[in-house]
């Protein structure tokens, strides 16, 4: 571990719902570790500066997805940001797109929802496997989803989608590859129950591929590639249905 | 305690200029004003060819004049850095191939576009009488 420590200046945003009618700035000087990241910094803060900063984090391992902020407009997981990649002053700012709880907790209710209304679980069409049997699934067949079920729900995405700060109707990226992770799960067959939601005006043709949410996206998620994904299988159905042709089961 | 969350404006008018990420994408959307020029072009085209060699040979000489050459090239350049490279980058991702237990490595994809345009390519000058 490196001792070669470096002072940040912090510019944090700050809001205080029952004092403040906007959000502002506060600055803070930090004497940093080179090889903190900027989590740390804000812990910092925390514990030596100003107990009275509120934001969200919990596991310091890119596993629990709480600690996703604004790093100088980028969204980005705290816990995954070095320092030594950032220059000397530091703006950081809740998550965009979301409303501003307090200071750097956003309201996340709204993608809460979506999440749920995709219906992200296995839904069977066809009687489960008898007693002690298993689904059975190939290594191929997981290796057609498996990127999407590494999403941790930090909603990242969410601050980097303009398509979702025009308009938070559209159910958005990470809900959007989470349905797609159940579509092209071979156990599964509750294609047709989502495709309502998922076609609709408000579903995979909202977005108009800009591909922000996969390049800021911390897991490598690639939630772009599935809506993309998405539309053509919604375009095969389309014409499928229109010619005729029975579907698959699901 | 009071909940009171604060909404943060977004401007419908100047929301792609707030990084990089965005202002490329509008320059890809961009080049929707040349396929609509394009379109209208081969539409004219059309009704040329099936009126008179004349009006024909009138459109293929307004098209070579040094102004329009210049501006066709410049059109092409937009299309192939802003349509053409980042489609086929993108390609891979909108249709993943599996193979076995793998996938097909997204390089195999984007070549075989590469391919097929070049081909393609190749086949239109052929048709055109270049060769």
């Amino acid at each position: 571990m490196s001792n070669r420590t470096r002072t940040l200046e912090l510019e944090i945003m700050r809001y205080d719902p029952e004092k403040d009618k906007e959000p502002w700035f506060q600055s803070y000087t930090v004497p940093c570790l080179e090889d903190w990241v900027i989590l740390d910094a804000i812990n910092y803060v925390k514990e030596n500066l100003d107990t009275t900063l509120a934001y969200r984090w919990s596991c310091h391992m890119m596993v629990c997805g709480s600690c996703g902020m604004m790093v100088n407009g980028e969204p980005a997981l705290t816990c995954k940001t070095f320092i030594r990649e950032l220059p000397d002053k530091v703006r950081i700012e809740p998550l965009e797109n979301f409303p501003i709880e307090r200071d750097l907790v956003v309201v996340l209710d709204d993608v809460v929802q979506k999440l749920h209304k995709v219906q992200p679980y296995i839904i069977r069409k066809d009687p489960p496997p008898a007693e002690d049997k298993e689904y059975i699934q190939s290594r191929g067949e997981l290796a057609i989803f498996k990127q999407l079920t590494m999403c941790i729900n930090c909603m990242c995405c969410y601050a980097a989608c303009p398509q979702y700060a025009l308009d938070n109707s559209f159910i958005g990226p990470a809900a959007l590859a989470l349905a797609h992770r159940y579509n092209r799960d071979n156990r599964d067959q509750g294609k047709s129950d989502r495709l309502n939601i998922l076609a609709d005006h408000d579903g995979v043709w909202e977005c108009s591929f800009v591909g922000a949410c996969s390049e800021v996206c911390p897991k490598h998620v690639d939630p772009a590639a599935a809506i993309q994904q998405m539309k053509v299988d919604g375009a095969m159905e389309f014409w499928k249905q229109k010619m005729g042709i029975v579907g698959d089961k699901s | 305690m009071s909940r009171q969350p604060y909404v943060r404006p977004v401007s419908t008018t100047t929301w792609y200029m707030r990084n990089g990420r965005y202002k490329v994408y509008m320059l890809r959307e961009l080049t929707s004003f040349l396929v609509v020029f394009y379109s209208l072009l081969t539409i004219y085209a059309l009704s040329a060819l099936a009126g008179s060699p004349e009006r024909w040979n009138a459109l293929i000489a307004s098209q070579q004049t040094t102004g329009m050459m210049i501006f066709h090239a410049l059109a092409l350049l937009y299309f192939l850095f802003f349509q053409t490279f980042p489609w086929f980058k993108l390609a891979p991702k909108a249709m993943p191939v599996r193979l076995g237990e793998k996938m097909l490595p997204g390089s195999y994809i984007i070549i075989g576009h590469y391919v097929a345009w070049v081909v393609i390519s190749l086949f239109i000058f052929w048709l055109a009488g270049v060769f």
